[in-house]
């Protein structure tokens, strides 16, 4: 499990870590946490001839809601929400995931803006991004831009982001009254890929019917997926468990799962079914106060 | 006068004396050896499950700086070291010559001067293979278009051995006439005990002094030295191996493996000392997997539920090389200790063994030569009779048990149980979880829609190998062996011919000689795993260590007190036939106040012995016993599961353990606690698979899973005692019972579950997906 040999970067300022990218193109590969890149280049599945380590990059590890977000910097470390009493209080959706990502070493380690651009489909975060709407702050040495969540997974390890661009910081909306988020997962064992993770938002209209829905998918298809079609299901309705069981129907109706050890693709997708309804159950519940 | 609890002796729980450089870090593995001048191996693999070697090109991979070697099979075939001997009378390939058998098999081993060098040197040496079909369903080896694998044997096909025990036609006959049968297929899947410490070596070969030493992860040093001696031609007393710490081994340990030969061959010929440390890949494709017995059981019975006789029959999956890591004359073990804990009229098993693509091995696993599939079978077996016969479950086991007073026990296999309660386990179990309460709840849960289980398994161990003349390791008879010198200031070092790799046993053995010494364990060192100090052993599996190695050091420190007892009536001034050994000191018959302790006496061997005494006080005893033992219990686990998900979780989990005597309760509940993980490991989440091409999947934790605090459940535990007749301080052994008795417990629970909706039986592991499965064949949904 030795990796083969490569050269190391450790940009001093955001500046230098860009004009690097510029330079090094697709040959370089950034390091953030580590978690994915760092086993990939052990079984020598990744052989990068330049590695650019963000680590030194204090700009990255921005944690706070400002002008109507709430900001997390891509080097955030997911025990960070995991231990964040903000997290929890605001955003439940956000601390639920935090929680049961792979274990509590990956957690120290590993980052959101790394796991995002990873572009794994058995990634938490990018269905939980999918549920918030998220938005991408880009940087490159000419200038930034924002990318929505939408737009960013191409498909599986590929995100539409060119090789000189470096992300900054993630944005959700922030948190409001009458909202609630869940996330549920089912994993052989901690510390496991998802076998169907599910993330869901609501924010309820005053009326108390849903005035806004997010719903993310982890592990069935080629990308993290959005429920597009549950959403609208749910949209509008009282959120009641017939509302909640065709939302989750939908859902696993619109997932592309592929069998493997953890089960075949009929199950996948029966556990989209399954795990939809329980984290929208939950995202209700707790958007109307009563958990 | 001085007290069992204040010496740290039998029945005390004693802290253990490891733990002090283990939980610091400053445990010594074979990885942390520094030689001045080190080189390191790394072994090059094969890709394919069953391919012929065209071309093997090292040119590449010997220009990159700091390689010094590639050694091929073509180049070991030249000592004659290309093969070598399994322990199942089958050979082995060290590295390929003219075809690998299945993937990751050693092909070649690139030494550099740093790790970096040897690894880019392996991934630099070029091998051009021709695939050739693959063989992975052993269901499938005897076809006659299967591909024959092992054309370097006489006989060209895939049957390695049949072996049957019992009488076939008088169970045949028991069968015919039966009121009630049943017949199960179940698979032990292939799995893999997957040590934290993966297997490595540092061999260092000394060309002055002519003499090898090498550091090996070793659970059976003086074997493998023997081994080393007998494979490489080196004279014995010329080969020191040296098992430091273990980072655990559970027979993964046992079998001699090429990247030890590998590193053994690379410093003889360079002259200077080479670490081989194997990764985990490494180690879970090629290193000694367990079980892979696909079998079937059938039961006859009367209607009453009185259990008659037993059926078995076993296609065994050993893949490429019969490697199987175990002693007995038989080649499927101890596999026909399958009557288990019942009392039955006759049985008959048989086993073929097979060959297929994958990696040899098949003993490993915190399992006493197969005893692991013996109670699993049975245990589930019982249980599907139940089932039949519409009987509970705990009843049926009852009422066909062997009484206490019918040991010891001679069962229709030719074993004889040296001793058991059968009933008070059970009965002590089924008190402790509440098992009438639990049956209601069932019943009330049942009646809405919930679905829980309870799972019983009331297993017999089999432990403690030899006899000598049952069991050998290429002829060498399975004794053990304790060495114990008492220095003048009634300090103790003890060496011992077993290899702890976790079991406590610098601690346990102290116990046993404080108990029979008066000597307190803390003035006493244990030391094992150095062949030019310790005396000659067979190594620690099958939770032999305290049956034979135990008996032989009671037996070394009783020997010492016979000498003592003439000194210390020298020292009291009384004849002989006046002093007794009482209360842990020795005693002036009639006058117990005037004694001396074993220090004094200790003193007074260097000092002042008695005429015709020789100074000094030692000894050492080789111990073969007379028997195994056969240590029992019975578990029983509830479960919960989520109709949704298929998900199974464990709620309670009772484990009543009977050893015979207690040396050190907290490592005999630490032993309970890990076999029963590993137990549930198995049930729930453990499988080696292959694709249709033979690629492996599980040669890494992403795929093989090891569970976490997370998924492990809570264990209960508790104990009865019925010491062994034939043992010096009547114990058993308990290594193993956990992970030998708990897999039918857990199934049990999860079968019991879903028996409801007709279900009989789900192979292990059972994931949530099969669950699932079965719950959406009956109709149930969430």
């Amino acid at each position: 499990m030795i990796p083969a040999a490569f050269d190391y970067h450790r940009p001093a300022s955001l500046a230098d870590a860009l004009s690097v990218l510029d330079e090094l193109g697709w040959d370089a590969k950034l390091l953030a946490g580590g978690q994915s890149l760092i086993p990939a280049m052990r079984f020598r599945l990744a052989e990068p001839t330049a590695i650019v380590d963000l680590n030194g990059l204090a700009e990255l590890e921005r944690f706070e809601e400002a002008d109507g977000y709430l900001h997390i910097g891509a080097l955030v470390r997911h025990a960070t929400i995991a231990d964040s009493g903000l997290a929890r209080e605001r955003y439940p959706l956000l601390a639920d995931a935090a929680a049961v990502i792979a274990d509590p070493l990956v957690r120290n380690r590993g980052t959101v803006g790394g796991s995002l651009i990873h572009a794994d489909p058995a990634g938490d975060w990018g269905s939980v991004m999918l549920a918030y709407r998220a938005e991408l702050a880009v940087r490159r040495v000419d200038g930034d831009r924002i990318v929505p969540i939408d737009e960013l997974f191409v498909t599986t390890f590929m995100t539409s982001l060119e090789p000189s661009e470096l992300v900054t910081s993630v944005r959700i909306p922030a948190a409001g009254t009458g909202q609630g988020g869940a996330y549920e997962k089912l994993e052989r064992k901690v510390g496991d890929f998802a076998t169907v993770g599910v993330a869901a938002q609501i924010a309820l209209a005053p009326d108390g019917t849903v005035g806004a829905v997010g719903i993310g998918l982890t592990a069935v298809g080629a990308t993290n997926l959005r429920a597009a079609a549950a959403e609208q299901e749910l949209l509008g309705s009282s959120a009641d468990e017939a509302a909640i069981a065709s939302a989750a129907a939908r859902a696993a109706a619109e997932s592309n799962p592929s069998a493997d050890g953890r089960g075949s693709e009929e199950y996948k997708r029966d556990m989209v079914r399954v795990l939809t309804a329980r984290a929208l159950r939950r995202s209700v519940e707790r958007a109307r106060g009563t958990v | 006068m001085i007290t069992g609890q204040e010496l740290g002796g039998l029945g005390c729980s004693v802290k253990r004396k490891e733990d002090a450089r283990f939980i610091r870090g400053q445990g010594k593995y074979v990885d942390d050896v520094q030689l001045p001048n080190m080189t390191y191996l790394h072994l090059v693999r094969s890709p394919f499950a069953h391919a012929r070697i065209e071309r093997i090109d090292t040119s590449a991979a010997l220009e990159i700086p700091g390689v010094l070697a590639v050694i091929t099979g073509e180049d070991l075939a030249k000592a004659n070291l290309s093969w070598m001997p399994t322990l199942s009378h089958d050979q082995q390939m060290v590295l390929a010559t003219g075809k690998v058998l299945f993937q990751g098999q050693e092909v070649a081993a690139v030494v550099g001067e740093t790790r970096f060098a040897a690894a880019d040197g392996a991934a630099a040496v070029r091998v051009d293979y021709e695939e050739l079909p693959v063989l992975i369903d052993p269901h499938q080896a005897l076809e006659p278009e299967a591909p024959i694998l092992r054309e370097d044997r006489e006989e060209q096909t895939n049957h390695i051995f049949h072996w049957e025990s019992g009488d076939r036609e008088a169970t045949d006959r028991i069968f015919s006439e039966a009121d009630v049968t049943i017949s199960q297929d179940m698979l032990y899947q292939r799995c893999h005990p997957a040590p934290i410490e993966c297997c490595a070596c540092v061999a260092d070969w000394d060309a002055t002094n002519e003499k090898m030493t090498i550091w090996m992860t070793s659970q059976a040093p003086h074997a493998h030295r023997t081994v080393f001696a007998l494979v490489a031609g080196l004279p014995e007393h010329k080969i020191r191996i040296i098992s430091p710490d273990v980072g655990g081994g559970f027979g993964n340990k046992v079998p001699v493996y090429p990247g030890y030969v590998c590193a053994a061959v690379a410093s003889l010929t360079l002259g200077r000392p080479v670490k081989w440390t194997e990764d985990r890949t490494g180690n879970l494709s090629s290193t000694g997997f367990a079980r892979d017995y696909h079998m079937r059981a059938d039961l006859a019975a009367t209607k009453e539920g009185e259990i008659r006789a037993l059926r078995v029959k076993t296609l065994a999956d050993h893949g490429a090389f019969n490697a199987a890591a175990q002693p007995s004359k038989f080649p499927a073990g101890l596999y026909n200790i399958c009557t288990g804990s019942y009392d039955l009229e006759n049985a008959f098993v048989e086993v073929d063994g097979v060959y297929t693509n994958k990696a040899p091995g098949g003993i490993a696993y915190r399992c006493s030569f197969r005893v692991t599939e013996a109670a699993y079978l049975i245990e589930r077996a019982v249980d599907v009779l139940a089932d039949e016969l519409g009987m509970d479950a705990a009843e049926l086991r009852r009422k066909n048990f062997i009484q206490p007073d019918q040991f010891p026990y001679e069962t229709s296999l030719g074993w004889t149980y040296d001793s058991g309660d059968y009933e008070a386990a059970l009965d002590r179990a089924l008190e402790i979880v509440g098992y009438e309460d639990l049956l209601r709840e069932q019943e009330e849960k049942r009646a809405r829609g919930e679905i829980m289980g309870i799972g019983i398994s009331s297993f017999t161990e089999i432990v403690g190998a030899g006899p000598g003349k049952t069991f050998d390791i290429l002829g060498l008879e399975m004794f053990d062996s304790c060495e114990v010198r008492v220095h003048p200031t009634g300090k103790v070092l003890a060496r011992i011919g077993v290899q702890t790799q976790g079991q406590g046993h610098e601690t346990t053995f102290a116990q046993i000689l404080a108990e029979e010494l008066g000597i307190p364990v803390a003035d006493i060192t244990v030391e094992h795993g150095d062949t030019d100090t310790a005396p000659y052993g067979l190594g620690t599996y099958a939770s032999r260590s305290t049956p034979v190695a135990g008996a032989a050091t009671a037996i070394a420190a009783r020997k010492i007190r016979d000498k003592a007892k003439k000194i210390a009536a020298h020292v009291m001034e009384v004849a002989e036939e006046d002093v007794e050994w009482k209360d842990y000191a020795f005693r002036v018959k009639g006058a117990p106040d005037r004694s001396v302790s074993m220090a004094d006496v200790a003193f007074a061997a260097y000092t002042n012995t008695p005429q015709g005494v020789e100074a000094g006080l030692e000894a050492v005893n080789y111990y073969d016993p007379p028997n195994l033992t056969f240590p029992f219990g019975t578990y029983v686990c509830v479960v919960d599961v989520d109709k949704g998900t298929g998900e199974w979780k464990v709620r309670r989990f009772v484990a009543v353990d009977d050893c015979g005597t207690v040396i050190n309760p907290m490592i005999v509940e630490g032993q309970i606690h890990g076999g029963l993980t590993e137990g549930f490991a198995i049930s729930a989440m453990q499988l080696i698979d292959f694709d249709e091409n033979g690629s492996i999947i599980g040669s890494n934790f992403m795929e093989y899973l090891l569970p976490t605090a997370v998924e492990t459940p809570t264990w209960e535990t508790d104990q009865t005692v019925t010491p062994s007749p034939h043992h010096p301080i009547g114990a058993k052994g308990v290594g193993e019972s956990p992970c030998v008795g708990s897999p039918a417990a857990f199934v049990n629970a999860v079968v019991d579950a879903l028996s409801p909706f007709g279900v009989r039986h789900i192979d292990m592991p059972i994931t949530s997906y099969k669950v699932w499965k079965a719950l959406r064949e009956a109709g149930v949904a969430d």
